[in-house]
């Protein structure tokens, strides 16, 4: 059973900021990626970023993920990453079984360890949702900036939030028509700046709307929606068809921390950080020792948070293995103070309400 | 209303707007910035200090219409694509406005476009004067445009004919 000092779960922004932050100060890391490409939903992500320069602000994603990859490269004597590896099994003796390839199946045993896993997309129940054509918001990033394979030629976004509204705008700049953005809330949940993007391409957002059936036989060929009253019941009589081949469903998502619950950390559910999330410190340590939380398997938040928390988590979890850096307080102060600003104003509220109930 | 529809109101639109004795002078920003977000690079763009947002990272920006040069380093930086550029001093009849644009293909100089209002629709022609996108704006070319001065607080986008 292969040993290591630190092993990371997930090459999003979180983990590789956790391995940047971890291998600078001296730990040894293994980092785990379940796809073939390292930078988790950096990689599908085209648009400027926010945030400040301390979080690469105003550079997009997916170059945000060539900066961190570069920076790990120079730490290649200290940080590996092992492609196509899902970890499947987290043990009390903090052994994690890993399928590699989908063949390989082995143990790895780590001293510490951070999650770093991320989210999984809400979906949405109404007829017809399993017809070919209807997609989460992540699918079609993927087909789209990844693969290079256009999703269809007219997509109903459900769902108005930075994702909904974002890759919307992807779809456009991809040459698909977009037909309008739903949303069951009766305001837009994006920042208004990307929504305002939207709105002078001539893309209705429609507030208070919802998906009442697909409709297609071997496919999807039209949506049909319908206005929401303020307790979200749909008002009959004001319905209305789309003749759409794609239906894009970006409802929000939810922590993916499985993992950490297996072993046995102690979760709670909190609404305001849209899951099940592990009760952790100020440091980001979950209530076993030795073991971490980074990004939105903690709590949904922005990219920009997620490597604020990585760069935290695997200063700390460096330390707690011994590699203390002549500046660690310092250090650990300047990422606290970095997401207390992130987490400060109004569209912080949630998260701040939610950071609240999770702390140890 | 704009929280539901991302259309700004022209009240709204009216209080990032300088003077017009100031868009006359010659080119200044207008940052169309309505939501305390957390996001600075503006402040950050701006060789000349005129935006600013202060210790916290969600303020809202405040451009300087006297420090403000209408430069333009603001406009390909800002991640929500809310700055423009307008300019009143080369005609009594037109503005020139200089705005991000991320589509292909571009326009190219001398092109009649259909100018284009908060919510998408067609208002006006408009004339492309210059394309620019070097590699410091990082593919988010900026474009300049001629259009009649009665848009001024209405137009913000174009389509190619």
């Amino acid at each position: 059973m292969r040993e290591v000092e630190l092993l990371i779960i997930g090459s999003g922004p979180a983990g590789l900021c956790a391995a940047i932050s971890a291998a600078e100060s001296g730990a040894r890391v293994l980092i785990l990626e379940r796809t073939f490409k390292p930078g988790g939903q950096l990689i599908k992500q085209t648009h400027m970023f926010f945030g400040s320069e301390s979080q690469y602000a105003s550079h997009r994603g997916v170059d945000i993920a060539g900066i961190l990859m570069k920076k790990v490269e120079e730490f290649g004597d200290k940080i590996e990453i092992m492609l196509n590896a899902t970890a499947v099994g987290f043990y009390e003796d903090n052994v994690v079984t890993v399928l590699k390839d989908e063949k390989e199946y082995f143990k790895i045993k780590a001293e510490s360890i951070i999650c770093a896993t991320g989210a999984f997309e809400k979906s949405l129940a109404f007829p017809n949702n399993d017809l070919p054509g209807i997609y989460g918001a992540g699918a079609v990033q993927t087909l789209m900036n990844v693969y290079g394979v256009q999703p269809g030629n007219r997509v109903l976004m459900v769902g108005a939030g930075n994702i909904g509204v974002i890759v919307s705008y992807q779809l456009m700049q991809a040459g698909i028509e977009v037909a309008a953005v739903l949303d069951a809330a009766p305001r837009i949940g994006a920042y208004l700046v990307h929504a305002s993007k939207l709105a002078r391409m001539g893309v209705p957002i429609l507030t208070s709307h919802t998906v009442k059936e697909a409709i297609g036989t071997d496919c999807l060929e039209a949506a049909v929606v319908c206005e929401v009253d303020d307790k979200f019941r749909p008002i009959p009589g004001t319905e209305k068809r789309y003749d759409v081949d794609v239906l894009c469903i970006s409802v929000g998502l939810s922590p993916l921390n499985e993992l950490l619950a297996m072993r046995g950390v102690e979760m709670k559910y909190v609404p305001q950080l849209s899951g099940s999330v592990p009760m952790r410190t100020e440091n980001c340590e979950t209530s076993i020792p030795g073991i971490f939380v980074a990004g939105d398997a903690s709590g949904i938040e922005e990219a920009s948070s997620a490597m604020a928390e990585g760069y935290l988590a695997g200063l700390c979890a460096a330390a707690k293995l011994g590699h203390v850096p002549a500046d660690f307080e310092q250090r650990r102060q300047e990422y606290l103070k970095q997401l207390d600003g992130l987490r400060s104003g109004p569209v912080g509220d949630r998260i701040r309400a939610g950071m609240s109930v999770s702390r140890l | 209303m704009f929280e539901k529809t991302g259309v700004a109101t022209r009240e709204m639109v009216m209080t990032k707007f300088p003077s017009v004795e100031r868009i006359n002078k010659g080119p200044v920003a207008v940052v169309e910035c309505y939501q305390k977000i957390p996001c600075n690079p503006c402040q950050t763009a701006c060789p000349f200090g005129a935006i600013s947002i202060g210790e916290d990272i969600n303020n809202i920006p405040e451009r300087d219409e006297g420090v403000c040069t209408g430069c333009g380093m603001c406009v390909a930086k800002c991640p929500g694509l809310s700055i423009m550029i307008v300019d009143g001093s080369k005609s009594a009849e037109t503005v020139e406005f200089r705005i991000p644009y991320e589509f292909l293909p571009l326009p190219e100089a001398g092109e009649e476009v259909i100018g284009l209002d908060r919510a998408g629709r067609p208002i006006c022609d408009a004339k492309v004067i210059r394309v620019m996108n070097p590699p410091s704006f990082d593919r988010t070319p900026v474009i300049t445009l001629e259009v009649a001065r009665e848009y001024l607080y209405d137009f913000r986008n174009f389509r190619r004919k």
